[in-house]
């Protein structure tokens, strides 16, 4: 835990002062900023024709018309973002040859994978706590419901875990730092796709498909609606990848390629 | 302290170390020298713990390196050949890192590391960034976080390479005061550096040890027999012919002559034999001229150049 705790920090430390960061968050910042304030203007549009007209008033409410479209198009910058968070965690070590020192100090692999997975899942945090103006804006000038707003919070943040779970994975392939973010960002919009070809599939794959997907599970928070087997879902995809990081600096390790 | 018994490595079909044994005693400095790509560093790598052996055993400060390889690396402070340090962490701030990974107690870090930084002379480097060091400086600071834990055992990989002379003569006077009161294990492919550093050297080359001695048992022990060197004036042919005569003399060389009729021969004989006078004697009984009496010894560079080729000579016998 110590071990974890040094990682964790000096890791956090790096994010601090490199620009990646800075440059993600902005970035993240200002599309779901615009997504945010294209749809509450629509909104107020509809809205305001529907004052006009009563007869279109019924089943207008913002959760539906700005919370849920704003969940759904974060959740998509977050698929070309979080790859770009993840990408140095290991490579860099790799490339610098620093990681031969790592692995020789008295941590466990675990510890180290679970230090730098929390630095970037902090600086996550912190990016998902900056976009909370817009619904804050929302609760002044309005009356959301807060059910969805903290059921999709909730998974935003589970989402955002797993995808950095799988981006540090991704980054302990490699020494390159483009490679792991390509290879991350590939296998994200493949999870978030698969659901797509079920029509096509064999009855069995049929099945299972929608609930490999990540969107599938995505979609239920920011309906409002926390489902155990959605928790689930993303807590198994955050120990899978973080668990086969593990196997896999064990066997680079006995191959002598770490 | 360290003992390594049947050590094999494979990088896939490459076998970089095999059947590497060898002991390191308590307190002892030892060097480990070999030509590039010997397995030098894989035989390091292994000691650390950064990767397992594909056979054999190593047990480093008493625990083993595939069983209990946290409380290995717990004793151990290990510099790897490249000294990879992170760029843009200041000194004190990667020293700070390394003390919190090696579980040095927080109220003792800041001691300890200004401790370390004055024992490797390198305390008016603390607040400076890692990647503004000079090569010399890179490399105190990667002994500092070696020693941070207190090891019992330093492992360096080729702790001197690519630093300029003055650095170099620095650096082993440092890892022999180092060496006081640990157990140290060196790399290197320069010759000179273990007859100044070490007390007892390992030679390996194509990752098999071929040879484990004090270097001037080695110098010794390899010799066939005593070399001797002389000069005389005298007619060149018979004084070779009367010096092969001489009891215990193996053989005889004539250098090239000189112009004043004084020529060189180089004397081997067998190890033991006191010929020294009985040449002398046969030079003064023939009324020649001896300028130079003298006994030359192996280098440890021609021990370690006629260890390496004899393995290979022997190697293609073989095959
Ligand atoms: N990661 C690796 N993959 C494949 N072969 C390697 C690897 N590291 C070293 N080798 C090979 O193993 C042998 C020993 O290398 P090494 O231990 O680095 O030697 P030294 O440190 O004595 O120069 C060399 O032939 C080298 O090419
Ligand atoms: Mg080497």
């Amino acid at each position: 835990m110590r071990g974890m705790y040094a990682v964790f920090k000096r890791e956090l430390k790096a994010y601090l002062f490199s620009p990646i960061a800075y440059v993600v968050m902005t970035i993240f910042l200002v599309i779901s900023g615009y997504i945010f304030y294209s749809n509450l203007a629509i909104f107020s549009i509809i809205s305001f024709q529907a004052i006009q007209q009563p007869q279109f008033a019924s089943g207008l409410n913002v959760s539906e018309g700005v919370v849920r479209p704003l969940f759904g198009d974060m959740g998509i910058i977050l698929v070309f973002m979080a790859p770009l968070l993840t990408m140095r965690l290991f490579a860099e070590e790799r490339k610098s040859g620093t990681m031969e020192l790592l692995l020789t100090f008295p941590l466990r692999d675990m510890e180290i994978i679970l230090g730098k997975f929390f630095a970037a899942l902090v600086i996550y945090l912190l990016m998902v706590a900056a976009t909370a103006v817009y619904p804050i804006l929302l609760l002044v000038f309005g009356e959301p419901e807060l059910g969805p707003l903290i059921a999709g919070y909730l998974g935003l943040i589970l989402m955002g875990a797993a995808f950095l779970a799988l981006g540090t994975w991704a980054s302990s392939l490699t020494e390159n730092q483009i490679v792991a973010a390509v290879i991350a960002f590939g296998m994200l919009l493949l999870f978030w796709i698969i659901g797509w070809a079920t029509s096509l599939a064999p009855p069995l794959l049929r099945q299972i498909l929608p609930h490999v997907s990540i969107i599938e599970h995505y979609g239920n928070f920011s309906k409002g609606v926390i489902a155990t087997h959605d928790l689930l879902y993303y807590l198994l995809f955050i120990g899978f990848f973080l668990f086969a990081n593990q196997i896999g600096l064990e066997s680079r390790k006995w191959r002598g390629r770490v | 302290m360290i003992e390594v018994e049947g050590l094999t490595k494979f990088y896939g079909p490459v076998r970089a170390i095999e059947d590497v044994t060898f002991r390191v005693e308590k307190g002892e400095i030892v060097g480990f020298l070999g030509p590039n790509g010997a397995g030098k560093t894989t035989t390091m790598r292994i000691l650390a713990c950064f990767m397992p052996p594909t056979q054999g055993r190593a047990v480093v400060a008493g625990y083993d390196v595939l069983e209990q390889p946290l409380e290995v690396r717990r004793r151990v402070g290990y510099l790897p050949e490249n000294v990879p340090l992170y760029p843009d962490m200041t000194v004190t701030g990667y020293l700070q890192f390394v003390a919190e990974v090696k579980g040095v107690p927080r109220r003792l870090r800041k001691q300890k590391i200004e401790e370390v930084l004055e024992a490797c002379g390198a305390t008016e480097m603390a607040g400076r960034l890692i990647s503004r060091l000079s090569k010399g400086y890179r490399q105190r600071v990667g002994l500092c976080q070696a020693l941070l834990n207190d090891p019992e055992v330093l492992i360096l990989d080729e702790p001197t390479i690519g630093l300029d002379p003055r650095q170099i003569i620095e650096i082993r006077q440092l890892i022999k005061d180092l060496g006081a009161q640990r157990t140290i294990i060196l790399s290197t492919h320069i010759l000179p550096e273990v007859s100044m550093t070490c007390q007892r050297v390992i030679i390996i080359n194509e990752g098999r040890i071929v040879a484990v001695d004090t270097p001037g048992n080695l110098q010794a022990g390899l010799q066939k027999g005593a070399q001797l060197v002389l000069q005389v004036r005298g007619p060149a042919e018979a004084v070779e012919r009367e010096l092969r005569r001489v009891a215990g003399v193996v053989e005889v060389r004539r250098q090239e002559a000189r112009g004043d009729g004084v020529c060189s021969f180089v004397v081997e004989c067998d190890r033991g034999a006191e010929v020294q006078e009985e040449l002398a004697a046969a030079v003064v009984r023939n009324q020649w001229g001896l300028r130079e009496l003298r006994a030359t010894g192996l280098t440890l560079e021609d021990v370690f150049i006629r260890l390496v080729t004899h393995e290979a000579h022997e190697e293609e016998a073989a095959a």
